[in-house]
């Protein structure tokens, strides 16, 4: 603290604030149109706070007011059911997040110690489907779902990512090889056979990295959007991005029902600052240790 | 290095346990990568609709979108959205991830940062366009005060900048949490070292971090590059079911061929020519980056 005091250091931390401003107004706006009445939009536009706050805009979109009352607070009085989509999108990221994981940790412990003919040509295939992008095999994906009468299913939904990506295989793959041999060859030794060796010991001791990447893979299914809006659009089964698309396109061009669309995106982005308030250092600790091959 | 294992352990092969664990990815790897990469190129040589059986038409539609104005009018937007929003977030990110890097930023402070990250781009979408309303947008009405008029959603002229600037604003802290992974790896030493040489911050970050954190940024370069030319989220919510032709990327165009339009072949078709053009561009950019070597090792 005795250091004198640099200008460059001044404008550097000048600079994180601008970034940390820049990265978190955005959100704090949308909080405050959520609790903003419609009828005071205009009214309070460059207000940093409504003159008189309301929860009715989360009440409706949560379908907790009559169509009137929906109506008379700027909504369409289409019906919403913000719970459901909530449901819907919890349990399509939860289940591929915890699924996804442990069937590409077994295929990952198999590429990383198992001997077999043909493994690194097997998992140089997995590799190229890296370089697929997403929509080339989402067209065909979706006409195999229709043929199987399993569109607007959750099965449906869940079903081309639920048991592989070769991202996870890949990350998984590398933080196995980093393992130490020698427990492994320890528990060889004593008897124990190849699957032992992956339930009893290689995972237990890969705990960190397996909750990474269920957590990356989370954050990425509750922000998924293109194949829920093409294969899982009926209201059983829509999750609450495709909701807000949905919620967007109903609200009239001319005047959109703005407090009603940030009261959805606020219920959109709370859960993932819930996780960021419990699990932000391990998050953060992790793109450390993905990043840093 | 793979040490050799003792001769007794040795002789017994996996094969069993390897097909038990690697059973369920691999299925569900041939069911939704493989099968449908095979059925992708064989509907792009096809009329199939969704409504028919599809008959084989050769190379038709790829005649077809050689000569489809608007397949090269949204490749021509993605790749400038893909560029500006590439070089933009690379700069930003990189001064980001040294801020982080040299001031030592809490955790607390990085988590902060990754936040837009964890949001839905629908969501991003939404809250911005309300940001840029015309009407009573706020950040428009502070651009208006400080005379930067013109920066509304919807206006054609700015709608492509915008969407690059929601893009880097959504991705940078992601970006510059992988380029500060990265930069952990440069040992304390060269910088202390530098600092006695009589180095300052901005010399010691162009002749020493960028240099050695080489192997990151190709790989942020390549995802971001793939990234980009798949946006779609943003486009397909901020601007509704029709947008307004400015903002008209290849996802798009292709998601319209299929879905409103049911043309699954041609759809295909496009679709392959995206995948072939990301694959050069991947190729290339490894190559010029040669990606595999640190000058650290």
């Amino acid at each position: 603290m005795s250091r004198p005091v640099r200008p460059g250091r001044v404008v550097a931390w000048l600079a994180v604030g601008v970034a940390v401003l820049v990265t978190v107004f955005p959100f704090y706006w949308m909080v405050r149109t959520a609790l903003t009445p419609a009828g005071a939009l205009v009214q309070d536009a460059t207000l940093l706070w409504p003159s008189d706050p309301t929860l009715i805009n989360f009440r409706r979109v949560l379908g907790l007011t009559t169509v009137e009352e929906a109506v008379a607070a700027g909504g369409t009085g289409a019906a919403i059911d913000f719970v459901r989509y909530t449901a819907n999108s919890l349990l399509y990221a939860g289940s591929v997040a915890v699924v996804q994981t442990l069937s590409c940790a077994a295929a990952a412990y198999a590429f990383a110690r198992l001997r077999f003919p043909g493994r690194d040509a097997l998992f140089g295939v997995v590799l190229a489907g890296l370089m697929v992008p997403g929509i080339f095999t989402l067209l065909p994906n979706f006409a195999l779902l229709r043929e199987a009468g399993l569109l607007n299913t959750m099965v449906g939904l869940v079903a081309p990512a639920i048991l592989t990506s070769p991202f996870t295989i890949f990350f998984l793959r590398q933080f196995f090889l980093s393992l130490p041999r020698e427990v492994e060859e320890a528990a060889m030794l004593d008897g124990v056979g190849s699957l032992g060796r992956f339930w009893r010991i290689a995972l237990p001791m890969s705990r960190g990295p397996l909750a990474t990447m269920a957590l990356i893979t989370l954050v990425g299914m509750w922000k998924d959007y293109l194949w829920p809006l093409v294969a899982g659009n009926s209201e059983a089964t829509r999750v609450l991005t495709v909701a807000l698309g949905v919620f967007q396109q109903q609200s009239p061009n001319t005047a959109p029902d703005w407090t009603g669309l940030m009261a959805g995106s606020t219920l959109s982005v709370l859960p993932v600052l819930v996780l960021l308030v419990l699990l932000g250092r391990q998050l953060v600790e992790s793109l450390n240790f993905s990043g840093g091959k | 290095m793979p040490r050799e294992m003792p001769r007794v352990i040795r002789r017994r092969s996996d094969v069993w346990t390897a097909a038990l664990l690697l059973g369920p990815a691999l299925a569900g790897f041939a069911v939704f990568y493989v099968s449908p990469t095979l059925r992708g190129a064989y509907y792009a040589t096809t009329d199939f609709t969704l409504l028919n059986e599809p008959a084989f038409v050769g190379a038709d539609n790829f005649r077809a979108l050689l000569a489809d104005e608007q397949v090269w009018t949204s490749l021509r937007i993605t790749a400038v959205f893909a560029v500006a929003n590439l070089v933009l977030m690379l700069v930003l990110a990189l001064g980001l991830a040294a801020l982080m890097q040299r001031l030592r930023l809490r955790t607390w402070v990085r988590s902060l940062l990754l936040l837009p990250w964890l949001v839905p781009n629908v969501a991003i979408a939404l809250i911005w366009g309300w940001l840029l309303d015309a009407n009573v947008g706020y950040l428009k009405n502070l651009l208006d005060a400080v005379g930067i008029t013109g920066v509304t959603f919807f206006n054609p002229d700015a709608a492509l900048w915008i969407v690059v600037v929601i893009s880097v604003w959504s991705g940078l802290g992601y970006t510059a949490l992988l380029l500060y992974a990265g930069m952990l790896q440069v040992p304390a030493e060269l910088y202390e070292a530098g600092a006695l040489d009589g180095a300052g911050e901005t010399r010691m970050f162009f002749r020493l971090t960028l240099p050695l954190i080489r192997p990151v940024l190709a790989l942020v370069l390549v995802v971001s590059l793939i990234g980009s030319f798949q946006v779609f989220d943003l486009v397909q919510v901020g601007y509704g079911n029709n947008p307004i032709p400015e903002v008209r990327v290849i996802y798009y165009y292709i998601y319209q061929q299929a879905f409103s339009f049911y043309k699954m072949g041609y759809a295909s078709a496009v679709a392959v020519l995206l995948v072939v053009l990301l694959g050069a561009l991947t190729y290339v950019q490894l190559r010029l980056m040669r990606a595999d070597r640190s000058d650290l090792a």
